[in-house]
């Protein structure tokens, strides 16, 4: 092993090592606001890959058709809700709860118009597929937070990762019906590389690094900074407290899970041309972000961050020297993690 | 030293509540035994006429069932949870396969391999997380199970993603379980005998322990409860009857490959404790039952329906699962009982005699059951070990604190606190809400540890000791928020208090041979029930009891440890006055004991009717201590509680 391949080994290492403290950030977000584990971040990075994919082949994405039933039925249950709350039939339709409703379907009459004008989506600016994919997955996430975890919100932690690893198993399933067991790859948002140290660099790099370095310091601003990432801090840190502060638990909740969505998508839309992204794969990838989350303890964004960038360098030298073991390698970090918190552990405290 | 009459109250109220069912109790044991029968007849007969298919079902049923029961205890009954128990499904299989064919070893010795192996993994993924918060365990488990799928697929020793395969079968006595309808009374004998066992574990002085844990460590811990070891048991027992499960399967299957032990299905077994109803080992059964049919099914169907092949049942059971959780927490076990009720009740609706069924523990959930003995006739005194009573090394102190010191962050919750407890005294420990009263009694308990200064008990230092050390020395607390098992009895409920005056263990738990001691535990129990005034209600659910019910029994729980001093956190809080006055009395008797009495109360005449001493706290500091008549006319504690500036 000479220095070039040490490098270019430490290189694939930061790359995916970016990516997955992306997913290690929303993480430790959605488990300090909400307590749920979110076992599903995994899915919406192949969700994000493989619809891209799709308005690449010029198809019409599955996931869409996931967002007009998620939306349909979170539309029925919020308005059923507030029918029972008692509210007439004017003031029972409200922008929280319509957009669900009419956002996938305006976003299915564009896709059906562009596809009945024969306009080819391949043919769009990359910048605009990706704001498309992002339109079509990340709603998502508040949807499946509608669906899923408000209802429980003040279950256990274990019954919340019960539901999660539940929603996780039908979403792979559902994937796996829109989008095919065949894998797909994106062609790289810029073509070319650079030298570097005497190393060929990509620019697919540079990109994953770079933009993934402007979403973790627009993350830190806008919970510095922002009144809704000021409401998401003080909720994680005391939901009572910021419930009698006029902060809605469930928008909490549903906006910490937007979040998580467009992490997830956008770490899956990066990785797209780095590696062949399955409908089954974003389980993995989001699981080594939560081996970077788990050496935080699940609460520190920053060990996270470390974590993970741990955790793809340790995948990049292990799969140059044991590559049938490299995922065995990787989730064994967690046991000297675990090990030492076991060990720090002191007194008694009850799980909430 | 301890009189065992002190309220001098006749205990004719210890009659279990299902005595009162009368004759019909009698005929619903009689419909019972008539479902057993016929159940058993069923079983035996089975593989005689079962078509070839339904026969291989019941086997599958019956192996995922043994694996699913260990997820029942641990999710259920522990308030663990594990995904990757289809990893340790894999481990027994792989274990014995190896040692059969590469080894020419006999099953039965990989039998005990097995065994080995499983406790010995359990033990060290146990090591590592069970100590931390309860979500750690679950997420070692999806690293522990896809680890170990990676290393079956991996290995060339162990045939890779083909698997092993030429397995020879189980024998015993020449007999060889071979065919589909041999093993399946070795399957379904082996589950059997593993439901009874855990039936027996949990209802004995261990089993409580392990019941405790979903209540919280604090709680399981301050009545000396080892809370990481009953974890451990329980993690131990799932994972040995995982890996027993995968031996039978390698046996029988005849080859092993790593698909059956993925994280997937590791998924799925938790899934079937879920569902099945996963308080109860029946549940197990039903779980593993209904999703492997329905699994079945579903396969057969789906693709069929939608046109395409998938992994579409996974879709409906992760849908189903959500919705289970949300609107049947419990699973379906309790509606199946409730079902079978209502059959049994319309059969026999006839007889109006058999409808006045009394007090029915068992419809608000609560097992129970009862060692023979326990009945009105005879009321003798528990024989637990006692402990001595002498005067205690510390200057007849039983408590003494020295400037004992907490923060959190900035705030100063203790500062400077040194008071003493005597034996045969109550002290008051008074102040306004947030002097740090409670957080003072988690500091003498135990439960939090402190910053600076020292405490002792009977002369020994307990600054630094754990909850469960300083309750076996004879420190026994209540709980400001009534801490109690809401779904256990009574009788269970203070039993639990009583867990350091037993010594019997797990093993002997789960083979019934600790009957005498847990005997001994139980009269006590009832016995502590009968000093406190609860002898009427021992056998309902600690839930169902009204408040004032519920902080008696509170104290009858601390008392069941035979404890030296008391420590009680708001005991008279939402109680009536007639509650209170017989509370004052208890405590009076229990003083007339030697036990020394430190209550934290907030009803001043409550308080300076029934104190020796007093002592003062406000903003983390004593600020007054002494006779009662004194502290009334204290000046500071008057300022404190009225905010008067007497100057």
């Amino acid at each position: 092993m000479n220095l070039d391949i040490v490098l270019l080994l430490a290189q694939d290492g930061l790359t995916n090592g970016a990516i997955y403290a992306l997913l290690a950030l929303a993480l430790v977000m959605v488990f300090a606001v909400t307590r749920v584990i979110f076992v599903p971040q995994g899915e919406f990075v192949a969700f994000g890959a493989l619809t891209l994919a799709s308005l690449q082949a010029n198809k019409f994405p599955g996931t869409l058709w996931l967002l007009l039933a998620a939306g349909l039925i979170c539309f029925f249950l919020d308005w059923r809700y507030q029918r029972r709350l008692g509210e007439g039939l004017v003031r029972r339709i409200r922008w929280p709860f319509l957009w669900q409703l009419l956002f996938p379907i305006a976003l299915v009459l564009a896709f059906w118009f562009m596809q009945a004008s024969s306009f080819k989506l391949s043919s769009l600016p990359l910048f605009a597929q990706l704001l498309l994919t992002l339109m079509v997955v990340v709603p998502l996430g508040p949807m499946i937070y509608r669906l899923a975890f408000q209802p429980m919100a003040q279950a256990p932690v274990l019954v919340l990762l019960i539901v999660s690893v539940a929603v996780h198993l039908v979403l792979v399933g559902i994937g796996l019906v829109f989008f095919g067991a065949e894998g797909s790859r994106t062609p790289p948002f810029s073509e070319g590389t650079f030298g570097f140290a005497g190393v060929p660099v990509n620019a697919q790099t540079l990109w994953v690094l770079g933009t993934s370095l402007l979403l973790m310091i627009g993350l830190g601003l806008f919970f510095e900074k922002s009144l809704f990432g000021k409401a998401l801090r003080a909720t994680a840190i005391n939901q009572t407290g910021a419930r009698l502060m006029g902060i809605a638990p469930v928008f909490a909740g549903r906006l910490v899970f937007l979040l998580a969505a467009l992490i997830g998508t956008y770490s899956g839309m990066l990785i797209g041309p780095i590696t062949t992204i399955y409908y089954d794969t974003g389980f993995l990838i989001g699981l080594k972000g939560f081996v970077g989350a788990i050496v935080a303890g699940l609460a520190s964004y920053p060990l996270a961050v470390g974590g993970a960038l741990l955790v793809g360098l340790l995948e990049a030298y292990a799969s140059f020297w044991a590559s049938s073991f490299k995922e065995v390698i990787v989730f064994s970090l967690i046991i000297p993690v675990l090990l030492w918190r076991s060990l720090r552990h002191q007194g008694l405290h009850d799980d909430e | 030293m301890m009189t065992n009459n002190s309220l001098g109250e006749q205990p004719e109220s210890l009659t279990p509540a299902k005595g009162k069912a009368g004759a019909g109790s009698l005929s619903l044991s009689w419909s019972k035994t008539v479902v057993v029968i016929v159940l058993l007849l069923i079983w035996v007969f089975a593989p005689w006429v079962l078509p070839a298919y339904y026969l291989t079902m019941a086997n599958h049923i019956g192996m995922v069932a043994l694996v699913a029961l260990g997820l029942v205890l641990m999710t259920g009954v522990a308030g663990l949870t594990s995904f990757g128990q289809a990893a340790f499904v894999g481990l027994g299989a792989y274990v014995s396969a190896v040692l059969s064919t590469k080894f020419g070893l006999s099953p039965w010795f990989g039998l005990l391999a097995v065994i080995f192996m499983t406790l010995a993994l359990a033990f060290a993924l146990g090591a590592i997380t069970l100590r931390l918060s309860g979500h750690y365990l679950p997420l070692g488990t999806i690293a522990w199970g896809l680890s170990l799928y990676f290393i079956f697929g991996n290995m060339e020793f162990l045939g890779g993603h083909t698997g092993l395969s030429s397995i020879p079968p189980i024998e015993i006595f020449g007999i060889s379980f071979k065919s589909a309808s041999s093993i399946y009374y070795l399957i379904w004998i082996v589950l059997f005998v593993a439901m009874l066992l855990t039936d027996n574990l949990l209802h004995s002085r261990e089993g409580r322990a392990i019941r405790a844990l979903k209540g919280g460590v604090v709680v399981a811990e301050s009545m000396g409860v080892n809370t990481a070891r009953s974890k451990m048991i329980v993690f131990l027992l799932a994972a040995v009857y995982a890996g027993i499960s995968g031996w039978i399967y390698a046996h029988y299957q005849r080859f092993v490959n790593p698909s059956p032990f993925s994280l997937h299905i590791g998924i799925e077994y938790l899934f079937m404790a879920v569902l099945g109803g996963a308080a109860q080992v029946w549940g197990a059964l039903l779980g593993a039952g209904v999703v492997t049919l329905l699994k079945e099914w579903l396969q057969d169907l789906l693709p069929r329906l939608m046109g395409a092949s998938g992994n579409f049942e996974s879709i409906v059971f992760g849908l189903f699962l959500v919705l289970l959780l949300q609107h049947s927490p419990k699973g379906i076990w309790p509606h199946a009982e409730r079902l079978y009720r209502r059959i049994i009740a319309a059969s026999r609706s006839a007889s109006p005699e058999s409808r006045s069924s009394g007090l029915d523990t068992r419809a608000a959930g609560v097992i129970t059951r009862f060692p023979a003995g326990l009945g009105h006739s005879n009321w003798p005194v528990s024989t637990l070990p006692k402990r001595a009573h002498q005067l205690s090394a510390d200057a007849g102190y039983l408590l003494r604190a020295q400037g004992v010191e907490k923060r959190f962050g900035g705030l100063i919750a203790n500062q400077a606190i040194s008071l003493e407890l005597r034996q045969a005294e109550i002290l008051a420990l008074i102040g306004p809400n947030g002097a740090g009263k409670s957080t003072l009694f988690d500091l003498l308990t135990g439960v939090q540890t402190l910053d600076a200064g020292e405490i002792f008990f009977c002369g020994q230092a307990i600054h630094g000791q754990t909850a469960r050390h300083i309750a076996k020395l004879g420190l026994c607390r209540s709980f400001q928020h009534v801490r109690l098992l809401p779904e256990m009895s009574v009788l269970e409920n203070i039993a639990l208090g009583a867990h350091l005056r037993g010594t019997q263990g797990p093993l002997r738990a789960a083979l019934h041979l600790e009957r005498l001691e847990e005997r001994e535990l139980m009269r006590e129990a009832a016995e502590q029930a009968r000093r406190v005034g609860l002898a009427d209600v021992l056998h309902l659910p600690a839930g169902s009891l009204a408040l004032g019910q519920q902080r008696t029994l509170e104290i009858a729980r601390a008392l069941a440890a035979d404890p030296l001093a008391l420590l009680l956190d708001e005991p008279a809080a939402g109680l009536r006055f007639g509650e209170k006055q017989q509370l004052a009395d208890l405590l009076r008797a229990l003083r007339a004991d030697g036990i020394g009495v430190l209550l934290v109360e907030h009803d001043m005449a409550f308080v300076m009717g029934l104190a020796d001493r007093v002592v003062v706290m406000e903003h983390g500091v004593v600020i007054a201590q002494g006779e009662p008549a004194k502290i009334q006319q204290d000046p500071r504690v008057i300022e404190a509680y009225l905010g008067v500036d007497l100057e």
